[in-house]
């Protein structure tokens, strides 16, 4: 690859954001096209990232690599089938965002704009570093923006909520940056390579014990970030007081990064830490269900109403993951698209609602279906797809979710079924009382239904909508591969061995199978003494490797076989 | 042509598509016609296929045409194909039929609304969901088709979403409904784990094999029905259909009538193999089919909105499809699916003519001798009535009666017994809304007599053609009393259908059941004479004799107060406890009790640092004293 569309992809809106601080103040539209043209640049060169996406291997594609920082530092990017999608959501949300407040902030728009600009370039980096480190940069790093988009544009308590999220984040954060370098240590002393590079710490066999710690730090960082309950509590309060386009972003794509990071560092690196902790995890996913589902059905605004039902659907989302298998990792991810779309829509909804009325109580509206026909009706597909109903992309996310987990679990599966009951109750009922019934509040008379600006932002949702709920294999090809790897590497273990003391280098060797090796360190407990790299059945990725490996073993003079 | 079945769903869709997307500038006479057209059009389609599939032999069938991959991930994969074989073929004339004439006498009956456009577009949009419902090869489209006439049945009851009671309505039918829906996937979940698809044909040869365990056969036929019960409208998952009426009548007519309700008779059908193959299962969908028969009829005899009393007509109904279904015999389910498709519907579109007439009338107590002012909405009522009343030689006697006979062939004494109880009643409540709307002296309230007409041409005619088929349809089902190969309708069906350990009876049990029959519906017509026409002054000395039971029927058993209690405020309080008490008490305060924990610990860590020389260098010596301490000792 030499044209580096990922860096282009990443760095395009940052660029933006440089250009528009050299543009005055006062010239408010062409602040807004210049941002607005960025965003829909980045959309157009990540759609390139699809159509060259190769379906059929699941090594990272469009990979970037070089030295920055040493130490085992680099700037390295790529994407697989689970990132392209999340990296595509971002690009392609963004423009619709910037729509979407177009008239609503006037205040400080240029500094607003700026923050919309990095917070692209913060996901989207998010998404495509494979280098521990530069992934802790972008994933901090993005919320710097976010923190500014909720505290200088958001409702009256928006200092509290913006603290509370960016405080919350960064607790989970740091212990995660601790365990990224506990497992940079890790690697030097088995290879006495320094790396943060991911695939090379995907080898990395660590003794369960020390998994466990650093699986947890991880865990809860992502966990945090999802939320999990009980892990929650910030969301609603963010959502309540962030800005329209600050919302949607934020449960459209935050929320996603700790799926993503679940998928992408916490399953594969801690593998057997994973295994543990698999019940308790899948047992919050299912609270996070019902009781998500329970709180939005009795919410007063319909924002926190929308923030509790991201609650339930990403605990959905979550317990499909926990399933690790192909049917509830890949529900999953689309699923987690799904959500970007649907509930970053509901968002677009209430910004229209309170852009109307000032008000976002459910008791406040009433009978806006009479003056907005055709809001009410992009309304009801939006609500339609959040509820699931087959045609529209919410059902086939969720039906492969609470498939994959039924493969697994009845129980779970009937007790998360009961998503598609409560869904239904807390959506239908908002609906009716938002939109259906006389008018009892004089100021709907005077609503007016949508315009063309807002309806040509929501149109794309919803074209999307029908296009992942009747077609979906358009997109879940492009996972298949990626997906089946990322559960060899969960559940069959192939990597290596962390050696506790000796030379550095000679570890690495074809020696026991998985299962004598479970039993010895289970008896041991600590060290390990011999190293494996076992050959991925599915793609030769390691086989590749393993021989490579051998041959500089050869060159050296010495015996792979001690 | 027969090959090109699989447009029969397509073409009302995409009428649907253009009248949702584009309605709002078509002119209103090109949106009536191509609304009923493309209806029409798949009506043709229909008859055509049908005509075609009596030649086909019954090796080659169903006939499945595959569009494309719909899901396919892991082992979980659904095809967007749809199939044609008898069943299907029946369920979509049906479909097609009837719907065509509502969508006929819709024209008249919506003529003023100002949501006319929106109105045919849903309308057309269920009739595309309901076909997909009725031609899907799997399971998983078939829910698709499911879930879109729930859809459409929430939009259309809720259609006048002004009207407070209508949106609740609406809301209630499609979350009562989902209730089932749950089960319902769970159905399919252990279907295709186990058969490894979701395929009927697949399923069919996987049940027969006897790959699927016994237990496992109930658990998943049960799961089915208990989504069944939701869209069907059954104990206990009914309580949305009366409800339901809110909606406008044609709307009553075509979902909540003589299709979409019936979708799970035909879903049990469409899975007779799990239903044969279970004898747990099938009683259970027996027994709860007589007792909704019943039951629902006793709540018809005190109602006065004259659609209400249709509507739990048709919960009675269809607890008879279910009995058949669950003593085996499918087919004499699905006949009277497809007999009360014509009466039914017949029935509350004169209902409509009646309201249209009165301005929107819905009170028999506010009607009465109406027989003259409409002359061709009572005689066309009256045909419905007596059809489903179960008098002899019009369609329901025939339909009803071969359930009966099954289920006592059967020996579901218990059964038969509820069904034919069951009958009394509603012949009964039948005549009683005739004589309470038509006959005895007029309570017409003055301004509405004031309007009082005929509705036009384009209502009645469909009410004519209807009529016509509530007298005729029967006959292709004729009893085994007319010799063996009379039940055309059974032979039809034969190919899809189990062949069912056929119980035979003696002729002159046969006969004897027969007679039974039209006895109770005569004893039940004559009842009504008695109370409503002749001496009217009975019911209320009944009345005034057992109030509480007249209080309890008039209550419909309190049933919907009971769920709201047990089940709807729990929830809704329980939450709100949950929500004030745990999250923002419990968690939150976590929350906010750390950060001022760490805020407090910082002010108080803060009166070191005093910034006094001294005060450091106090702390200082006193850090040397300590370390020098331990080191030595």
């Amino acid at each position: 690859m030499n044209f580096p569309v990922l860096s282009v992809v990443t760095f395009l809106p940052l660029a933006g954001a440089i250009l528009l601080i050299f543009l005055p103040a006062e010239k408010k539209n062409l602040l807004r096209y210049a941002a607005l043209a960025f965003a829909l640049a980045t959309f157009a060169v990540s759609l390139t990232l699809y159509f060259n996406f190769d379906a059929t291997t699941p090594l990272p594609q469009f990979e970037e690599k070089s030295a920055w920082l040493g130490y085992g530092i680099n700037y390295h990017l790529g994407i697989d089938g689970i990132s392209l999608y999340l990296v595509l959501l971002t690009t392609f949300l963004l423009p619709i965002v910037l729509l979407s407040s177009w008239t609503y902030i006037e205040k400080r728009i240029k500094e607003y704009l700026i923050f919309m600009l990095l917070l692209e370039t913060g996901i989207i980096g998010v998404f495509v570093s494979l280098n521990l480190f530069l992934f802790y940069v972008f994933w901090e790093a993005m919320l710097i923006p976010m923190y500014f988009l909720i505290g200088v544009w958001g409702g009256p308590r928006r200092i509290y909520a913006t603290l509370k999220f960016v405080l919350m984040t960064m607790f989970g954060s740091l212990l995660m940056l601790v365990a990224i370098f506990v497992l940079y240590a890790y690697y030097y002393r088995a290879t006495g390579i320094y790396s943060f590079n991911i695939f090379d710490h995907y080898q990395l066999i660590l003794n369960p014990g020390v998994q466990a710690w650093l699986f947890l730090a991880f865990a809860l960082a992502f966990a945090i970030k999802v939320p999990m309950f009980p892990f929650h509590t910030w969301l609603p309060d963010a959502h309540v007081e962030a800005p329209t386009a600050g919302s949607v972003i934020l449960a459209a794509v935050l929320l996603k990064m700790g799926t993503y990071g679940f998928l992408r560092f916490a399953l594969p690196l801690f593998p057997d830490a994973t295994e543990r902790f698999l019940p308790l995890l899948a047992v919050l996913s299912l609270v996070g269900i019902i009781y998500g589902g329970l709180m939005a059905l009795i919410q007063k605004d319909v924002k926190s109403l929308v923030a509790y039902s991201s609650v339930s659907h990403m605990g959905l989302i979550m317990l499909a993951v926990f399933a690790l298998n192909v049917e509830g990792v890949e529900g999953a991810i689309y699923q987690m698209l799904n959500h970007g779309l649907s509930t970053g829509a509901l968002f677009l909804i209430v910004g229209i609602l309170y852009e109307r009325a000032h008000t976002r109580l459910i008791k406040d509206f009433g009978g806006v279906s009479h003056q907005m026909p055709v809001f009410a009706a992009f309304f009801l597909v939006c609500m339609l797809s959040s509820v699931g109903l087959p045609g529209l992309n919410g059902f086939v996310g969720e039906v492969l979710c609470l498939f994959g987990v039924f493969r697994v679990s009845t129980l779970m599966a009937i007790l998360g079924v009961t998503t598609v009951i409560l869904a239904a109750a807390y959506l239908l009922w908002m609906y009716q009382r938002v939109m259906h019934g006389p008018i009892t509040n004089e100021k709907i008379w005077t609503f007016k239904d949508m315009n063309l600006r807002e309806i040509a932002y929501l149109a794309p949702i919803v074209i999307m909508m029908f296009w992942m709920g009747i077609y979906p294999e358009t997109f879940l090809r492009k996972m298949d591969s990626s997906v089946v790897h990322l559960l060899n590497r969960v559940k069959n273990r192939q990597r290596v061995f962390v050696q506790e003391a000796g030379p550095a280098r000679e570890k690495l060797a074809v020696a026991k199978p998985v299962e004598a090796w479970t039993q010895e360190s289970m008896a041991e407990g600590t060290a390990i003494k011999n190293a494996v790299i076992e050959v991925d059945m599915i793609t030769g990725n390691w086989a590749k490797k393993e021989e490579k490996l051998e041959a500089e073993d050869k060159e050296r003079g010495e015996n792979p076989d001690e | 042509m027969t090959e090109s079945f699989w447009l029969i769903p397509f073409i009302p869709g995409a009428s649907a598509f253009v009248l949702a997307v584009f309605g709002r500038w078509l002119p209103k006479k090109w949106v009536s016609f191509q609304a009923c057209v493309s209806v029409f059009a798949s009506f043709v389609i229909s008859v055509v296929a049908w005509l075609g599939l009596l030649k086909v032999d019954h090796e080659s069938l169903p006939l499945v045409k595959t569009l494309f991959t719909w899901i396919a991930s892991g082992s979980f994969s659904a095809n967007l194909s749809l199939q044609l074989d008898p069943l299907s073929s029946v369920m979509a004339l049906v479909v097609t039929g009837v719907g065509f004439l509502i969508h006929v006498y819709s024209v008249g009956y919506m003529g003023h609304d100002k949501g006319y456009t929106r109105y045919f577009a849903y309308l057309n949009l269920f009739t595309f969901a309901m076909l997909i419902l009725v031609m899907a090869s799997n399971i998983v489209l078939m829910f698709v088709g499911w879930e879109g006439v729930g859809l459409c049945s929430y939009l259309l009851i809720g259609f006048w979403f002004e009207k407070h009671s209508a949106a609740s309505a609406g809301k209630k039918a499609f979350i009562v409904n989902r209730i089932g829906d749950a089960a319902f996937i769970l159905g399919i979940f252990f279907l295709i784990v186990h058969v490894g698809t979701g395929e009927f044909r697949a399923i069919n040869e996987a049940v027969h094999s006897g790959h699927l365990g016994a237990g496992l056969v109930t658990l998943i036929a049960i799961l089915l029905f208990i989504g069944a019960t939701g869209k069907s409208a059954q104990i206990p998952l009914y309580v949305w259909l009366p409800d339901a009426m809110e909606g406008p009548t044609p709307v009553s007519a075509l979902i909540h009538a003589a299709t979409m309700v019936t979708a799970g008779v035909y879903m049990v059908s469409r899975m007779n193999v799990l239903y044969t193959l279970s004898g747990e299962a099938a009683q259970i969908v027996a027994v709860v089919g007589a007792l909704t028969a019943i039951y629902a009829a006793t709540m018809a005899l005190t109602q006065n909105d004259i659609k209400r009393v249709l509507a739990y007509s048709t919960i009675s109904q269809i607890g008879y499809m279910f009995i058949g279904c669950g003593v085996g015999a499918y087919a004499a389910g699905m006949f009277h699916l497809y007999t009360h498709a014509f009466f039914k519907s017949l029935l509350f579109l004169a209902a409509g003519s009646v309201m249209h007439a009165l301005s929107g009338e819905l009170d028999m107590r506010k009607m009465g001798g109406l027989r003259k002012y409409l002359p061709l909405t009572y005689p066309t009522f009256l045909i419905g009535a007596i059809a489903i009343a179960g008098v002899p030689f019009l369609s329901g006697f025939f339909s009803k009666d071969a359930i009966l006979t099954q289920a006592f062939a059967h020996g579901q004494y218990f059964v038969w017994a509820l069904g034919i109880m069951g009958a009394v009643l509603t012949a009964f409540y039948m005549f009683r809304l005739i004589f309470l709307t038509f006959h005895g002296e007029e309570r017409i309230e003055a301004e509405a007599k004031r309007h009082l007409h005929e509705s036009p041409r384009v209502m009645t005619v469909p009410l004519v053609i209807l009529a016509f088929f509530s007298v005729v349809a029967g006959y292709v089902g004729l009893p085994v009393v007319f010799g063996e190969k009379a039940n055309l309708f059974n032979r039809f069906l034969e190919p899809v259908l189990e062949p069912a350990h056929e119980a035979h009876l003696g002729l002159g049990t046969e006969w004897t059941l027969i007679l039974v029959s039209v006895a109770v519906a005569i004893c039940g017509i004559y009842v009504a004479y008695v109370f409503y026409l002749k001496s009217p002054q009975m019911p209320h000395t009944l009345v005034r004799r057992f109030p509480g039971v007249y209080k309890l029927l008039y209550n419909k058993y309190y049933v919907d107060e009971a769920y709201d209690a047990i089940f709807v405020n729990p929830t809704v309080k329980g939450s709100e406890a949950v929500y004030t008490h745990f999250d923002l008490k419990v968690i939150d305060g976590t929350i906010d009790g750390t950060a001022e924990a760490t805020g407090l610990a910082g002010r108080v860590l803060s009166l070191f640092q005093s910034g006094l020389v001294k005060d450091y260098a106090l702390a200082m010596l006193l850090g040397v004293v300590i370390f020098l301490g331990y080191l030595l000792f």
